[in-house]
């Protein structure tokens, strides 16, 4: 395996921000060797190789490759992953080839927290120090691997648990899980009826449960602001203790969406405020990315099949406008407008 | 060095001696006493090197154990009855990965109704998962099993449960001859896994199978657990040299030789049916006992050169396979199959959710078996009557309520406290 240099938070953090306009967007390759990030260096090491069966356009495979290589980054190297039964564990290890790079066990669906606590606990006593990530998608993770995850939240064990939330069960076939979106179609809350898709007033946040264990770091990122999950996957490797990332990972087959949309999408989830993206250490949150120019949620709803029914004969559902309050909440709880005070 | 003390401390005092280096502790009776004992033994220092983690339920204390385990630790942990059914899918999964888990059952009834007591239920609800299941007689052998438990698991690479009768043994205090660590230490090498989680060696562990390989893995974990038939012997020895005592085995005789009626039963029970069976010798009566250790493997030849040439065989079991019977008898059926002559088989559930099995009874039973043999599962000392009036009123009325509580009524009817 390639050798990469161990990275501190500060130099994983980016060094230019460029800001999407609307054009395709200007990128490492146009700025000097020094000013270039990380992930375009030739040494990453590729935890999450080529040659998967992700879908085309598959935000959760970019999720976890960026997320995955920068904690290897951030370990030497020195790194085990645990996987919950999923689209990830799926199309990346169909006996017998395997797309990991790094020491990779999947268990079950709802105990890769508790697995991994065993894995953290079999390196304490072996005096090894070789760290441990947890992952797994928001089925796995914010419903059926919850009590799990809980339970290494709260006993503080030293695991970074990575979530890969694409609102849904998509490797059963698009059902709806506690992360779905209100409104949203899946095969469990079809667009039929008179309300149409998943019901409003349901549904779990799960970073703000992390939170409320007062565990030593948690944040969430989106795949549309690749160095941002990256320099906060190295800032979490930098730590010990309970650590949670959610990563917001557009599916374009379960989001009824254009695979090469995955990553507009993830960006209109974040700057219409619908998916706030903020870090949090020992119960308070710290630091909340802002949004540059808030586009009302429609736009971002519009572009997805599972909110077709909203936008029936040119006209838009009410319940537009109540996920638009649902925004408009997240920016106000989390003042995510105004001026951006990151480096 | 022989203790005076309750089954469940000296269990633990034998699996602090293997020097197991991740133990999930999550309570639930009859177990608990023994975790407790262990978290003790790192707490105060006497267990080095071991991380002793409360979990939040059975489920994430064999998770943690699979984790701890495939990153190349001895892995410990204990359960019971429910906990058993609420990790049941990591108990497959444990032995599907070919993870070396050692794991105590304090054998317990599985409600509803909710029952605390002893029986063989839980045990049998995982008895096809994959994992050698031993069942301990004496708190003696439950000690020496836990020692032979992490030797055979390691050696095959299978995960292994010492299945010991919840308080009967966990809760009762005896005398006990605990090793010292060079002898187990001598008996028991460390740890050396077949496959292990490092990044100097990366390796994907639990990828994906289809059924082009499944039937074939799936053979050899049955071939696998055929062998242990071979080694629960050999190392059975190998103990009994070490300690100077005859424990374990895949099973063991007693008066079996010119028998023409065997009992088969599991567990502690044995020493009762012993009492029995040495009993009835005086009075004249060919009888003999076979005490199954090992439930899985099932030992299919030997159990089959020793029932052959009795005439009956008596099978006394703690558990109930609603629907068909006794899922023992039904494996000593298994083993008798196609058998010329083969003795005829009687099977006697008994002592479900902590019923005591008494002498009397079980003389009772064997007389019966022989001189005047029943169809089916026969249920020991079943109070027919209650039994009889809750059919009766079942048919009667529609919303007849629960059973579990209809016959607790009953009894308390037939049986009214005294005033005052």
């Amino acid at each position: 395996m390639t050798q990469a240099k161990t990275l501190q938070p500060e130099e994983a953090r980016q060094k230019l921000k460029f800001y999407q306009k609307g054009t395709f967007t200007v990128g490492n390759r146009l700025v000097s060797e020094e000013e270039r990030s990380v992930q375009a260096s030739e040494d990453r090491s590729n935890a999450l190789t080529s040659g998967h069966r992700a879908c085309q356009g598959c935000g959760e495979a970019l999720g976890a490759r960026y997320a995955i290589d920068a904690a290897m980054r951030a370990t030497d190297s020195d790194l085990i992953a645990v996987n919950a039964t999923g689209c990830l564990e799926v199309f990346t290890t169909p006996y017998p080839e395997t797309s990991w790079q790094l020491p990779w066990l999947h268990s079950l669906f709802g105990n890769a927290a508790a697995v991994a606590t065993g894995v953290a606990a079999a390196m304490r006593v072996k005096k090894k120090k070789t760290r441990v990530i947890a992952q797994g998608g928001d089925g796995g993770t914010t419903d059926i691997g919850f009590q799990c995850l809980s339970g290494m939240f709260e006993r503080n064990d030293d695991v970074l648990y990575i979530c890969y939330d694409n609102e849904g069960y998509m490797n059963t076939g698009v059902q709806r899980s506690s992360a779905t979106p209100p409104a949203a179609r899946t095969a469990t809350t079809p667009a039929v009826g008179p309300s149409p898709g998943n019901v409003f007033g349901t549904g779990k946040f799960l970073p703000k449960i992390a939170v409320a264990h007062n565990i030593p770091y948690v944040a969430t990122a989106t795949v549309a602001d690749l160095h941002d999950l990256e320099r906060k996957v190295v800032k979490a490797m930098s730590i010990h203790g309970a650590r949670y990332i959610q990563i917001n990972v557009p599916c374009p087959l379960g989001w009824g969406a254009a695979s090469c949309d995955t990553i507009k999408l993830a960006r209109l989830a974040v700057e219409s405020g619908l998916y706030p993206i903020f870090e949090a250490e020992h119960g308070r949150v710290t630091q909340a990315r802002k949004i540059r120019k808030q586009v009302p949620v429609r736009e971002y709803l519009i572009l997805q099949k599972r909110f077709a029914h909203l936008f029936r004969d040119g006209v838009d559902d009410p319940r537009v406008a109540r996920l638009q309050a649902i925004c408009d909440a997240h920016i106000a709880e989390y003042g995510l407008l105004g001026e951006d005070n990151e480096v | 060095m022989l203790k005076q003390i309750e089954g469940s401390q000296a269990m633990a005092q034998a699996i602090a001696l293997c020097r197991p280096e991740v133990i999930c502790a999550y309570p639930i009776t009859p177990q608990t006493h023994i975790v407790e004992g262990v978290g003790a033994l790192v707490k105060t220092g006497d267990l080095e090197n071991c991380e002793f983690i409360n979990v939040e339920s059975e489920f994430a204390a064999l998770s943690v154990a699979i984790g701890a385990s495939a990153a190349g630790a001895r892995a410990y942990t204990a359960t019971a009855s429910q906990g058993l059914l609420f990790m049941a899918e990591a108990v497959y999964n444990a032995a599907g990965l070919g993870l070396p888990i050692v794991m105590t059952l304090g054998n317990r009834a599985i409600g509803a109704p909710i029952n605390i007591w002893n029986d063989h239920s839980d045990a049998m609800a995982m008895r096809d998962a994959g994992w050698i299941q031993l069942f301990a007689e004496t708190n003696q052998e439950a000690v020496d099993l836990h020692i032979l438990a992490f030797r055979l698991a390691e050696e095959l690479s299978m995960p292994v449960m010492v299945c010991v009768d919840g308080f009967i043994l966990t809760h009762a205090v005896e005398r006990v001859d605990i090793p010292d660590q060079a002898q187990v230490d001598a008996f028991l090498p460390p740890y050396d896994p077949v496959q292990v989680l490092d990044p100097e060696h990366p390796a994907s562990i639990g990828a994906m199978v289809g059924p082009e390989a499944f039937t074939e893995v799936r053979f050899l974990a049955h071939y696998k657990q055929q062998q242990a038939l071979r080694l629960i012997p050999a190392f059975s020895g190998e103990l009994a040299k070490a300690f100077g005592r005859a424990s374990g085995g895949v099973l063991r005789t007693y008066r079996t030789e010119d028998a023409e009626t065997v009992v088969v039963a599991m567990g502690s029970v044995c020493g009762t049916i012993k009492d029995v069976v040495d009993e009835m010798r005086d009075e004249g009566a060919k009888i003999g006992v076979v005490s199954l250790v090992s439930y899985r493997p099932f030992p299919v030849e030997e159990l089959r050169r020793i029932l052959a040439p009795a005439k009956n065989v008596v099978v006394v079991e703690k558990s109930i396979a609603v629907g068909v019977g006794g899922p023992l008898a039904d494996n000593i059926d298994g083993a008798l199959r196609n058998l010329d002559g083969r003795p005829k088989l009687h099977s006697a559930i008994a002592g479900l959710g902590g019923r005591p099995i008494t002498r009397a009874s079980l003389r009772r039973l064997f007389h019966t078996a022989v001189e005047n043999p029943w169809q089916g599962a026969h249920f020991l000392d079943l109070n027919e009557h209650a039994v009889g009036r809750e059919i009766h009123r079942v048919r009667k009325i529609r919303r007849s309520g629960s059973t579990a509580e209809n016959i607790l009524r009953q009894l308390a009817a037939a049986n009214p406290l005294p005033p005052g």
